[in-house]
Parts: C-alpha cells; sequence; structure tokens
C-alpha cells in the first residue's frame, strides 16, 4: 500500500463551531503535490465527535477519499487522536502521514512514530517525493539552517507541516471537476482510550482586545527591552490607529496581558498590517501570523527570522524608528 | 514522587537575550547551556517536591560536554543526574533520544517524567511525546501550570487560539512543559559548587539493553545535508535613516489598510 493521509484539524467546541483549521488546506495541498510526484492518492482523514459535518469542507479537488473516525469524547483528546492514527496508519499503510505542527498534533504525533517506528520529522517547511521516497525540510540550529532529511527503510513516514510554510489549497471542490472522493466510515472502538479527563476550558481572555479582529496590528517583541516600554508603544499604536500585539515573551514577562499575544499558542491573525518592532521571529510567533497581508519587520539583526515572512523589512533601531514615526505622525 | 526530568544542552544563539538585560554574555556568542524550557521543567519538579519525599533525578542523552546542563540541574536542586551515552548515539534524533530516556525511565522507574516542550536549537517538539508513547504512559504536552490531586496531577496548558485547557491525569505520566508561571531559580555560588561533587552517573545504551541496530530502527530520520536558507527571501528592504525608513513604513501603512 501507499498513498497520502492526511489528518484534518478541526476547531475547538466542535458542537458550536464548525469548521476546519486552515493548516488543513496546507495539508490537502502538500498531500495533493506528493501525490503528483508518485507517492500515490491522498486520502484526509477526519476525526472527531462530529466528524460527518467536516465532509465537504475536505473534499476539495485531488481528494480520492474521506475517512471519517468518529470519537467518543467531544473535544480534543491526545490519546483517542494516538489510537485513532494508528488504526488508520495499520489499515491503510499510507507511505506519508502529514498532520499540523500545532498544539493538537504535537500531543499525539510523536507517539504514533516512536511506537510505529515510522519516519517521522515535526516542523516541517517543505515535502517532496523521490525515487527513495519522501524527502523534507525542516530548520535546524535555531533556524540558522535547513536540514534535508530523508527516512531510509521506512515503510510510513509521519510529517508535521509548519502552519502558513506550505500555500492552502483552494476552495475548489472535488465535484466540480468529477473527481468526488469515495466517503469511508471507520468505526474504532475508541471508547477507553482517552487518559485524560478535563477540568475545565476556559476561553481566551478576549477583554479589552481582540488583536484578531483588527485591521493593523503594531506587535512588539523583546527587543523593546523594558517593561516601561510597552506603554510607550502602546501610545505609538494609538498615535499611528493601529492595535498593540506582542510575541509570547513578554507575556511570560508579565508585561502585558495574554489577550494581546499572537503565536501558535496565542491568538492567530491575519491583519491587513503586521508591523513588527523587535520581534525575531520564532517558529511559535510566525505560526501566528504568517498570513497577515502585509508584513513590515524592523529588527536591528539582519539575520532575524521574521525578515524571511515579512514583506518590508528594515535593519534599524527599532527606538529609532518609533521616534520618526511618533513624530511624522504626531 | 520519584520525577525524572529529561533535559537537554543546547548551543545559545543571539535571540536568547534577557529581558532584563541582566544577562551580559555577548548575545552573538554560541554558548552551551540548559535548555530554557528544561529549566522550567526543573523548577516544576523541585517546587512539586517541596516538603514532600522523593526524589528529582535529572537525565540527558549526550557525550561528556554536555555534563554541564546536568551541572546546571545538579545547582538547581537535583538529587543526582543521569547521563546516557554511547558512540551509537551521536546525532541522534528526537525518536532516537526518546528510545534511550524509555529504556532509562524503565530502570528508574519514576512516577512523573518532565520534559521541556522543546529544545531552543532543534525545535522538533517531539521528544517528551515520543517518550510517554514508547514507555505506553498517559501525557499532556505544552503544560504550563502543575499541580497535585491526591495521587494524580492537575495540569493547566495553553491550546491553539490562547484558551487554557484543565486537565486531570493520572501517574505515572510524561508532562512537556512551557515556559509558564514558575521562574527557574538562579542557583547560588554555593549550589553551584557543591553540584560539582554530587553525583553524575554515565550509563551507556547497552546497559540499556539498547544496541546499535535497534536506536537506528527508533530513528524517524536521517539528515541528508544542512543548506543555508535563502537570506530575506523577498523582503523588500527599507534602507536609510530612521526617518527615512519611517517615512517609507507609513507610507506602506497607508496603502495597505486603505486598499
Amino acid at each position: 500500500m501507499s498513498g497520502v493521509l492526511a489528518i484534518a484539524e478541526l476547531r475547538r467546541g466542535e458542537g458550536e463551531q464548525l469548521g476546519v483549521r486552515p493548516v488543513t488546506y496546507e495539508l490537502i495541498a502538500a498531500g495533493r503535490e506528493l501525490a503528483h510526484q508518485g507517492a500515490g492518492s491522498l486520502a484526509v482523514a477526519v476525526i472527531g465527535p462530529a466528524a460527518d459535518a467536516h465532509i465537504d469542507a475536505v473534499a476539495l479537488d485531488g481528494v480520492r477519499e474521506v475517512i471519517v473516525v468518529p470519537s467518543p469524547e467531544d473535544r480534543f483528546e491526545a490519546h483517542i487522536w494516538q489510537a485513532a492514527v494508528e488504526a488508520l496508519i495499520e489499515r491503510r499503510a499510507p507511505g506519508v502521514v502529514l498532520a499540523g505542527h500545532t498544539i493538537d498534533s504535537l500531543g499525539f504525533a510523536p507517539a504514533v512514530a516512536a511506537r510505529g517506528r515510522h519516519g517521522f520529522a515535526s516542523d516541517v517547511t517543505a515535502v517532496s517525493w523521490g525515487e527513495h521516497g519522501a524527502l523534507a525540510r525542516r530548520p535546524a540550529y535555531g533556524e540558522r539552517l535547513i536540514a534535508e532529511l530523508d527516512f531510509p527503510g521506512k515503510r510510513t513516514v509521519v510529517l508535521l507541516l509548519r502552519p502558513g510554510a506550505n500555500a492552502p489549497a483552494g476552495g475548489e471542490q472535488a465535484r466540480s471537476n468529477g473527481g468526488v472522493p469515495t466517503v469511508t466510515r471507520l468505526e474504532l472502538d475508541l471508547a477507553g482510550r482517552s487518559r485524560t479527563e478535563r477540568v475545565e476550558l476556559r476561553e481566551a481572555p478576549i477583554g479589552e482586545v481582540d488583536i484578531a479582529k483588527a485591521d493593523f496590528l503594531l506587535s512588539i517583541g523583546r527587543g523593546v527591552g523594558a517593561a516601561d516600554q510597552v506603554a510607550r508603544m502602546e501610545r505609538l499604536a494609538d498615535a499611528l490607529g493601529a492595535t498593540l500585539a506582542v510575541s509570547g515573551p513578554l507575556v511570560e514577562a508579565g508585561w502585558a496581558s495574554r489577550a494581546r499575544k499572537v503565536g501558535q499558542s496565542g491568538r492567530t491573525v491575519a491583519p491587513r498590517v503586521y508591523l513588527a518592532l523587535g520581534i525575531s521571529g520564532a517558529a511559535q510567533h510566525l505560526g501566528g501570523m504568517s498570513r497577515s497581508q502585509t508584513i513590515i519587520a524592523v529588527n536591528s539583526d539582519p539575520r532575524a527570522r521574521i525578515f524571511d515572512v515579512a514583506h518590508y523589512g528594515a535593519v534599524a533601531d527599532l527606538f529609532e524608528v518609533a521616534d520618526e514615526l511618533e513624530r511624522q505622525l504626531g | 514522587m520519584k520525577i525524572l526530568v529529561a533535559v537537554k544542552q543546547v548551543a545559545v544563539l543571539d535571540e536568547e537575550f534577557a529581558l532584563d538585560g541582566a544577562d551580559t554574555d555577548p548575545p552573538d556568542a554560541l554558548r552551551r547551556r540548559l535548555n530554557e524550557l528544561d529549566a522550567h521543567s526543573m523548577e516544576a519538579a523541585l517546587i512539586l517536591n517541596e516538603g514532600e519525599p522523593g526524589e528529582v533525578v535529572a537525565a540527558t542523552v549526550g557525550d561528556q560536554q554536555t555534563e554541564d546542563a546536568l551541572r546546571s540541574c545538579l545547582a538547581m536542586g537535583a538529587d543526582r543526574a543521569v547521563r546516557v551515552w554511547g558512540e551509537e548515539l551521536a546525532g541522534a534524533d528526537p525518536l532516537a533520544v526518546a528510545a534511550a530516556l524509555a529504556a532509562l525511565a524503565r530502570v528508574e522507574q519514576p512516577e512523573l517524567i518532565l520534559c521541556g516542550a522543546q529544545s531552543s536549537d532543534a525545535a522538533d517538539a517531539a521528544t517528551g511525546v515520543a517518550l510517554a508513547g514508547l514507555l505506553d504512559l498517559p501525557r499532556v504536552a505544552v503544560v504550563t501550570a502543575i499541580e497535585r490531586d491526591g495521587d494524580r496531577l492537575v495540569v493547566q496548558r495553553e491550546l491553539d487560539g490562547g484558551a487554557l485547557e484543565v486537565l486531570r491525569v493520572g501517574t505515572p505520566a510524561v508532562l512537556t512543559v512551557q515556559a509558564g508561571v514558575d521562574v527557574p531559580r538562579h542557583a547560588t555560588l554555593r549550589a553551584i559548587k557543591q553540584a560539582r561533587s554530587k553525583p553524575v552517573s554515565v550509563v551507556a545504551p547497552s546497559e540499556l539493553a539498547l544496541d546499535a541496530a535497534a536506536l537506528e530502527a527508533a530513528a524517524g530520520s536521517r539528515t541528508v545535508r544542512l543548506l543555508e536558507p535563502a537570506e530575506g527571501t523577498g523582503a523588500t528592504l527599507l534602507q536609510g535613516a530612521p526617518e527615512r525608513i519611517a517615512a517609507q513604513i507609513a507610507e506602506i501603512v497607508r496603502e495597505a489598510v486603505r486598499a
């Protein structure tokens, strides 16, 4: 057997808030490309309590099969997903399993790979298929270099793709091309596979600000250097007509509220303009903002990774630029 | 509670400078030190065991020079440290490291295993969950707070989108720790000196019933080559004095917001 199996990622609270996460369309696009390169046909697995509801959303052009796996708990539970994906691999023996490099997938995919002795790579930015099977690229040495990986002797390779690194599949439904995917319902005995009990779910504190709704974000990172600079940057944001956002370290240092945090474990944003001051661009952060329409980055380090996703970049002292912005607008 | 804290010595690059300016090390220097999130998991282990019977064992997979990371753990308060090493582990990927740690855990039999959620250099974010899979233990990834609840644990994790999930999990378990509320303690000079005399045992994979073939089978990938990333891919460089840069930014913003 061969083929590509993409694991759809669903939004939280499926009952109320139906939908698949955008990374799913990136998995489908990457899977389609692998299929073209000879990896075999593309199937998408939707695992979840209301999995049937997402069939149409993933039945895009190039998807040959949608496998629906109902799960017994009304939430994402890593051990249930692990059991489901293990069963899928056992039954289908796909050459490549694609999932997102996300908080959810990181909770089960490394366990699946280790137990099955499959090939594995996380935070993958590019994947291709050649005569020796899958080839993946991922950052190495703190993103200073790119490692190219292969997976000799592995029948199945589990790859976690970095959100935002691959262009998403377009919205064209498979129906329009006549290649309607087969829908398979796979009933697995997943009851009793959960090994955690949810005590509570606290929604993100929207509080005083909803950064995901802003058209223009002024986002600041470690480069601001001191707590009192946060208030100053908030004044600059006001002067610019922007909303202030921050990177993770500022929240961890207690300088800014969690509601303003951009990142994979924060809010995912895609404003018209994302002006990043003093943000180095950890993968965690890039995953939360790389879909912004126009990204402008100011950083004193020319090698800062934020410049890789930025449309405009300036290697400069952020305070000098901030002073000038305030003066020119004030 | 017997807690095994799996740590890694990482190469520190310039993005690691301190927030408060107290860290005077040159930011560009390539230093090796204990992975930041592993310091957080060490701290979490010490707090969990405060005033309780138990043992905190720091463990790493690495050659002689990674022993500094273990000394840092001992200086923070770990009771002892174990380093797993043999030439067959050179270049081990996260799954091979997980296999070595799993073999060690089978010998040590801890009630809890803590790992940093990811390392700052490789950022695989995979070793802890892979380890849990190999040991068939329950685990929770990306945890920001841990509390005891009888013989179980109540942990908090941050989800995509910023929501907080609170979970209860039985022990033994594996948790991967994200930077949370507990700031890692700074070791005193005295503790650093004392750490030098605390035991660090070195265990070969063969002593854990792991041979080269088993480690090769456990590995998830092979590095074919390393490439230089394309410099400044796609970004249009804004040049000139700060005044000129600010003017260009203001213009780009005006156009993009109105578009």
